[in-house]
Parts: C-alpha cells; structure tokens; sequence
C-alpha cells in the first residue's frame, strides 16, 4: 500500500513540475532558448500569492489571480528588456543572459523578502480523503494539482491547435522567416508566449508551496531545473512530451527518496535523463521530421 | 509598382548587392536570372523586409518601404514564395493556408476554392502534414499560401528548384495563369530558359549587379545569355 501512495505523492509534484516543464517548452519551442529564470518567476509568484493571504487577507482565489497578473507582466518584461534586444546573437549570449536574470531575481527577492524561509499557507481548503481505513491518503493538493495540471495541458493543446494565435506561436517555432512573410509579428508573439509561459509559472509556484509549504528566495531554482529536465525527457518543444515528462520525473524522484537515498534522489533523477536522452535523443514524445527536397 | 534604387545589400563585412535598380511595373512578368550566388534570393529578401538594405531604396505601390519590416509589407499586397518553399512542415496543408490568410483574421471558402482550384491535388490532402507532402506538392502549396492574402505582386524564388520537369512545366503553366487573373510577378530562377520564356521583362544578376536587361525575347536570344544561361 506504500508504494501506492509514493505514486500518488510522485503523481501530485510530477503535475507541478509538468506544469515549469510546459513553460519551459513553449518559451523554447517559439523563443528557440532556454529560460533558466522560468523557475524564479515561479518564486516570484509564490511571494505575490503569499503576501497577498497574509498581508491584505484576500481569499486564496484572489491571491492566485494576483500572481499570475504580475508573472505575466514580469515575463513580458524581462524578455523585453533582457532577451529581445539579443535577438540573432549567439545562443550563448542568451543563455548567460538568463542565469544573470535567474540570478537578478533571485537576490531581489531577497531584497525584498529577506532569505529567512516563510511558511506558505495551502490555498486548497479540502479536506485529505482517507481511503482502505486511512492506508491510503489523497490531501486535497494532490487532487487540486493534478486536476490544474490536466487542465492547462488540455487548454494548451486547444490553443496552440485551434486558435489563430495558438497557429502563429507554431509557424514562429517552426520556421520564423516564412512565418514573417506571413504577416506574423515575431516580436509580439514571443511577447505572448513569455506571458502564458510566467503565468503558468505563477500556478506552479502557488501549487508547488501549497505541497512544500517552506517559501524562499531560492525556492523555485531546483524544481525549474528538474522540469527542465522533464521537458527535455519528454521531448522538448512538445506538450503533451512536458506532461508525461513532468509525471515521470516527480514520480522517479519520490521513489528515489523512498527506497533509495533522499540525498541522491536528484542524481538519480538526472542519470534516467541521460541515459534516456542516450537512447532517444529527441525525448520520449519527441519529433524528428525529416525535410524533403 | 515596385522600384528598386540603388540597392546595396551587406552580408556583415561582405558586400552581397552592389548597387542594384530594378522595377516592375503593374501587370508584367519580370524575371531575375543568374548563377548560383548571383545574389537574387538576397534581393528578395531585402525587397520583402526579411534583410535592410544598407543604402538605397525600395518602394512598393508608390510608398517607401525601404526599412519595413516583413510581416507588414504582406498587408500592402506583396507576398513572397521563399527559396525552398519553407512551408510548415509540421502543420497540415489546412493549417498552412490558415496561416496565408493570417491577415484576413478569417479563412474564407471562397479563397479556399480559389486555390483548390489551381491545385486540386491540395484538396484531397487537406488533412495531411505538409511534411509528407512531394515535392512538388509543396511547391503548390507554398504558391497556395502566398495567394491567400490575395497579392497585387507576388515574388517567387526559384519555384522550379528540385523539381521534375514535368512539374516545372505544371508550376511554370500556373504562374501564367495567376498572371492572366492579374497578379503582378516578379520571379527568380536559375532556370533561365523557361524564366524568358514568359517573363515580360528581364534583368541578368552577376556578383551582385545587373549586367543585361530587356525583354524576355530579347535576352533570350542574346549571345551572352545564350552562353552563360541557355547552354550556348
């Protein structure tokens, strides 16, 4: 029955992680970079929910609206001002240019907040459910997460496949020049996907505290880094490759902590990544499409 | 319709266009003919906005579009067919053609039609991904894309490329008759034989520069074009 409800725990951060992983995947499907400040902007929107409970005693649902308001514009800005002006620099450039940023916003919540850990508040109110009398417990977060995490891969996939700018976000990931030819702004709808990927993060990081409840400035560094490696397992640039992703590496890692050693359930983590990346390169959902001429 | 002055086009340090003027007027088919690396995708690319010319000047329609950038130059009615087609190869046939009409904001079925109607082959394979496509198929399918947002001049770079002469023949017949429904063109081609063939008028590209211009009958039967073109 334990190793039932190791799944169930592994399920519920694996959402959250799925949930880093499908901002990452989009910034770097469309952006073609790596946003390694994507798990800060979910610090950032742990500390907006947080201060907006405690300090001003608005309602959970308010505090996560809050959030996201202000990852989104977050987002749109640090693009603006630090990633767009490097457009067509070597990938390199933006790479640093993002551990910088990961790094400015680090510090700024210590600044702000201080380093001392706060203890986050759950936004879910629901009761756990105690199933097999109490050998199995479903907490209220493990149902919210999952529920949130399903809905927004559902919502993505409807966006990005239906919806005129959901298409355009794909002809700019596809192929950026003939997407200009064909009347898409570029600029704007990397613009967009910043904004969709941080409020995103915003989600993540309420859900990712109301499951860990210990909030500091450094709080969002390792779960952006092992989503990234979700999205990178899953295949990156791939939504539903973020999803599975996201599952699997939440659940490896709870059983790593369970049956192997706590302190190397990220080792473990990162050793499936590569030796699945050594026997599938593009990731698990991952596509390779060949051109013809 | 669309004037070219002066057109100095740089690669970073390395001087691809050297002073090219060019015109084409309402109506008329112009080809740009030359070798490989003569340096005619380059000059689409700076006529749709994809690349700035360092000095000079481009104007479309009487408006000076020299420093416009590509995705508003498809609103004045100039569209472009790349250089190797660039369709999106993940997105369906269907999806492609939405994206043509990305500035009408809706698809309508009469434009479908319209383009089913030079392609029907496009019709049956609406559901297909475009990256399954031969191709020739997409070739009609890059020209389907850049007629959905109906343009007065239409640009085509190098439409024959890697494709069958069959097909070339196919390609080359439609483009007379996107022509004759009155769509202005200007086309790019190492084929040069068939590019004089219907082209109104025509420039010759070398290293950068025009060298030859005059009709396509004319350049067609010139001696230098004869031999550096048409195979002597």
């Amino acid at each position: 029955m334990q190793i039932i409800q190791y799944l169930i725990n592994g399920i519920s951060i694996g959402a959250v992680y799925a949930i880093i992983a499908l901002g990452y995947t989009m910034v770097y499907g469309i952006a073609k970079m790596l946003n390694f400040a994507h798990g800060d902007v979910i610090m950032v929107g742990a500390y907006i929910s947080f201060c907006v409970t405690n300090y001003l005693g608005a309602p959970a649902w308010v505090a996560l609206i809050a959030a996201m308001a202000v990852c989104t514009v977050l987002g749109i800005v640090i693009e603006g001002l630090a990633y767009k002006p490097l457009r067509g620099t070597p990938s390199l450039a933006v790479l640093i240019t993002a551990i910088g940023v990961s790094y400015f916003l680090q510090n700024a919540a210590q600044l702000i907040w201080s380093s001392s850990p706060k203890s986050f508040t759950s936004i879910v109110t629901m009761k756990p459910i105690s199933l097999l009398d109490g050998q199995l417990v479903i907490t209220g977060e493990v149902l919210v997460t999952v529920a949130v995490s399903a809905l927004v891969m559902v919502g993505l996939t409807l966006f990005t496949g239906k919806t005129r700018t959901g298409k355009a976000m794909r002809a700019v990931s596809e192929d950026r020049d003939a997407a200009q030819l064909m009347g898409i702004n570029v600029n704007r709808t990397i613009s967009t996907t910043f904004a969709i990927g941080s409020a995103l993060a915003a989600v993540a990081g309420v859900l990712l505290c109301s499951t860990v409840p210990t909030l500091q400035p450094t709080t969002g560094s390792m779960p952006g880094i092992r989503a990234f490696t979700a999205a990178v397992l899953g295949g990156i640039g791939s939504i539903p490759g973020a999803m599975l992703g996201g599952i699997l590496i939440g659940i490896i890692e709870t059983f790593a902590k369970a049956y192997i050693s706590t302190q190397l359930s990220d080792a473990v983590v990162f050793s499936v990544l590569i030796i699945i990346l050594l026997v599938k390169p593009a990731g698990l959902l991952g596509k390779q499409v060949q051109e013809k001429v | 319709m669309l004037k070219v002055e002066d057109m100095h086009v740089y690669y970073g340090a390395i001087h691809a266009i050297k002073g090219v003027s060019f015109a084409v007027n309402e109506g008329e088919i112009v080809a740009l003919i030359g070798a490989n690396g003569a340096g005619k995708s380059t000059i689409l690319k700076t006529v749709s906005g994809l690349m700035h010319p360092r000095s000079g000047s481009i104007s479309f329609c009487g408006q000076d579009i020299t420093h416009t950038d590509a995705y508003k130059l498809i609103r004045t009615g100039l569209a472009q067919v790349p250089e190797g087609r660039r369709i999106f190869l993940q997105m369906t046939v269907q999806e492609n053609l939405d994206m043509g009409a990305y500035v009408n904001k809706e698809v309508s079925q009469k434009d479908l039609d319209m383009v089913f109607d030079y392609f029907p082959r496009l019709k049956e394979r609406r559901k297909q991904i475009a990256g399954t496509l031969s191709g020739g198929e997409q070739q009609m399918l890059a020209m389907s894309r850049a007629l959905m947002s109906h343009p007065k001049l239409m640009m085509l770079d190098e439409p024959s490329m890697g494709l069958a002469p069959i097909l070339v023949d196919q390609i080359f017949d439609i483009i007379k008759e996107l022509h004759k429904a009155g769509t202005t063109i200007l086309l790019v081609e190492q084929n040069a034989r068939k590019a004089l063939q219907i082209a109104d008028r025509a420039y010759v590209l070398e290293t950068g520069k025009i060298t030859l211009s005059g009709t396509g009958e004319e350049l067609a039967s010139s001696d230098d074009v004869k031999k550096a073109y048409l195979g002597g």
